[in-house]
């Protein structure tokens, strides 16, 4: 079957800051949702979807053995932890917000 | 088998966890983790205004907490940087309440010699440039004063105070996982360049320093577990450098393979090298598995050589800063709460203010992640505005902005019955390195009566 699948429901998913970087740890549910998220989550759709936040770059690493991805986000945070006027100063709501994320499903996927 | 529990993940963490953690469960170690960049300067700050504060005051009535605790279970050990940049100043304090409390005898070691403040003169005179490793600008280029500088130091000479006996050991900025390496290194007396080992006792470090993140804290899972009594995290580490992560029985939240990987991949770059100043731990091939309710495996654990420097973090003072909020109510409250962001900011620029740096959000429809736009249209948000600029009086008159909007602007506001919001100093960050050979810490290691009296001098 083809469609659409949210992160948050093959995933869960959680933030934090490293100076003016965010990082998101994306945790699969299991191995099959792992495969899932290592050929569709890439950097490029997570920089896409945060493009509201500015990032000036995307980077993903892969844990495969414990089926995580972690993305960093560089300079995403307008300052960051000291400087940034945001409410949400340390990207702490960006793992949450991943969530939402929309993955396609393809037949062999 | 060594137990290390983590009963702080920052200053400002709850106050009775470490006490309920100790006393539901015998552990060999206590740690509390209470410094982040932010805080170290914010600490930095409360010591420019009085020289005996800087470290974190929580660690005060904790140690209250903890006293009986102390009394039965001799062989607990405190390991904490509460320190923060006057870890000299918060032993004195801690020890004035432990002789009060008759426990005179008990040893504190405190480890200094992070702070590079006072060093900095002759470190740039011997040709250290302290280059921000953000920005690469040499540090000469920073026009403003510094109001911190600190090395994150690493777990040796947390051993060495352990190894004379200390039973409380107090420091400034050490890095976060040295506060579990350095009681794994003393138990197990291994060798600062058993890289396996102490990339082993690192993950551990790295697991529990952020508390209940690891037992079920900050999930999206939040539904499937009581919070009410979280249980803050256990590591049980073994001498060949094997790993259980685990919390108090019968506490609140859950260890299992998705809470351990979650925290695993919490703030940071590339697992394949997590720098600490011990260690280069590479967490790429690590393995967790749940070994039986809230018991969890982690192994793999590969290291590399430690690096030849020292992480550095300076702060300085850059601006002023403020914040507003009002709540918007009514179908209309979208475009209303845009109306009063501009009214503020058009009134300011009447009287001639131009902030450096403004930005505006509508908390309620999805702006606290910049770019989200609102599936729906809310009922009501919070317009919030916030503003940074070199001159403080113009921040003040930012903050004034907002209450007269409650007659003079449009209806349907409130939400500003608690004041003006204060204006604050915004503090910059220059990360940098300096080589490890420049750095000498110390560590001292008195009775809490011995540090008391020093307080009365």
């Amino acid at each position: 079957m083809t469609g659409e699948i949210a992160v948050g429901q093959i995933a869960t998913a959680r933030s934090g800051d490293k100076g003016n970087h965010a990082n998101i740890g994306v945790v699969a549910n299991d191995g099959p949702a792992y495969r899932l998220l290592q050929a569709e989550l890439t950097a490029a759709r997570v920089q896409s979807f945060f493009a509201g936040l500015g990032a000036s770059r995307v980077e993903r690493f892969e844990l495969p053995n414990v089926w995580a991805l972690n993305f960093v986000l560089y300079n995403a945070l307008a300052g960051g932890a000291s400087q940034s006027l945001r409410i949400d100063t340390q990207g702490k709501l960006l793992g949450t917000a991943i969530l939402e994320l929309k993955l396609p499903l393809s037949n062999n996927g | 088998m060594l137990r290390i529990a983590n009963g702080a993940g920052f200053l400002g963490d709850s106050m009775q966890a470490p006490r309920r953690l100790v006393e539901a469960v015998e552990v060999d170690y206590l740690t509390l983790e209470y410094l982040a960049e932010l805080t170290m300067s914010i600490l930095a700050r409360a010591r420019q205004k009085d020289p005996r504060q800087g470290f974190a005051r929580d660690l005060l009535p904790v140690t209250r907490s903890l006293l009986p605790t102390l009394r039965q279970q001799t062989r607990l050990r405190l390991v904490t940087n509460a320190g923060g940049v006057n870890p000299h100043g918060c032993t004195r304090a801690v020890a004035e309440i432990l002789v009060a409390e008759g426990l005179s005898d008990l040893l504190i070691g405190v480890v200094g010699g992070d702070d590079l403040l006072p060093e900095l003169n002759r470190l740039q005179s011997t040709g250290q440039q302290f280059i921000n490793s953000q920005t690469q600008q040499p540090l000469d280029d920073l026009a403003c004063p510094l109001l911190a500088a600190n090395a994150y130091l690493g777990a040796g000479p947390i051993v060495e105070a352990l190894g004379r006996g200390a039973r409380f050991v107090i420091t400034g900025r050490v890095a976060d996982a040295s506060l579990t390496v350095g009681p794994a290194v003393h138990e197990f007396g291994w060798s600062f360049d058993d890289w396996p080992r102490l990339a082993a006792a690192t993950v551990a470090g790295h697991l529990i320093e952020c508390g209940a993140q690891v037992t079920g804290g900050y999930s999206d899972r939040w539904r499937d577990h009581d919070l009410t009594n979280i249980g803050y995290p256990i590591a049980e580490l073994t001498e060949d450098g094997g790993l259980v992560i685990t919390k108090p029985e019968g506490s609140g939240g859950i260890v299992d393979r998705q809470t351990v990987v979650q925290q695993l991949v919490y703030e940071i770059d590339d697992p394949r090298c997590y720098y600490t100043p011990d260690v280069v731990a590479d967490f790429s091939q690590v393995t967790v598995q749940t070994e039986a309710s809230d018991r969890v495996t982690v192994g793999g654990a590969a290291g590399k050589p430690a690096p030849d420097s020292y992480k550095v973090s300076m702060a300085y003072q850059n601006g002023y800063t403020a914040s507003g909020q009002l709540l918007v109510y009514g179908p209309d409250c979208l475009e209303k709460a845009a109306a009063c962001g501009r009214l503020i900011l058009a009134r300011l620029e009447q009287d001639g203010i131009k902030l450096a740096r403004t930005h505006v959000e509508t908390l309620g429809a999805g702006m606290g992640v910049p770019g989200d736009s609102s599936r729906q249209a809310p009922r009501e948000v919070v317009l919030r505005l916030a503003a940074q600029d070199d001159c403080r009086e113009a921040v003040q008159r930012f903050v004034e902005q907002f209450a007269p909007l409650i007659t003079n602007g449009p209806a349907g506001l409130a939400g500003y019955a608690s004041g003006r919001g204060l204006v604050r100093a915004v503090l910059a960050f220059w990360p940098s390195t300096v080589p490890k050979p420049l750095i000498t810490p110390t560590v001292e290691v008195k009775t809490a009566a011995a540090w008391a009296e020093e307080e009365r001098i």
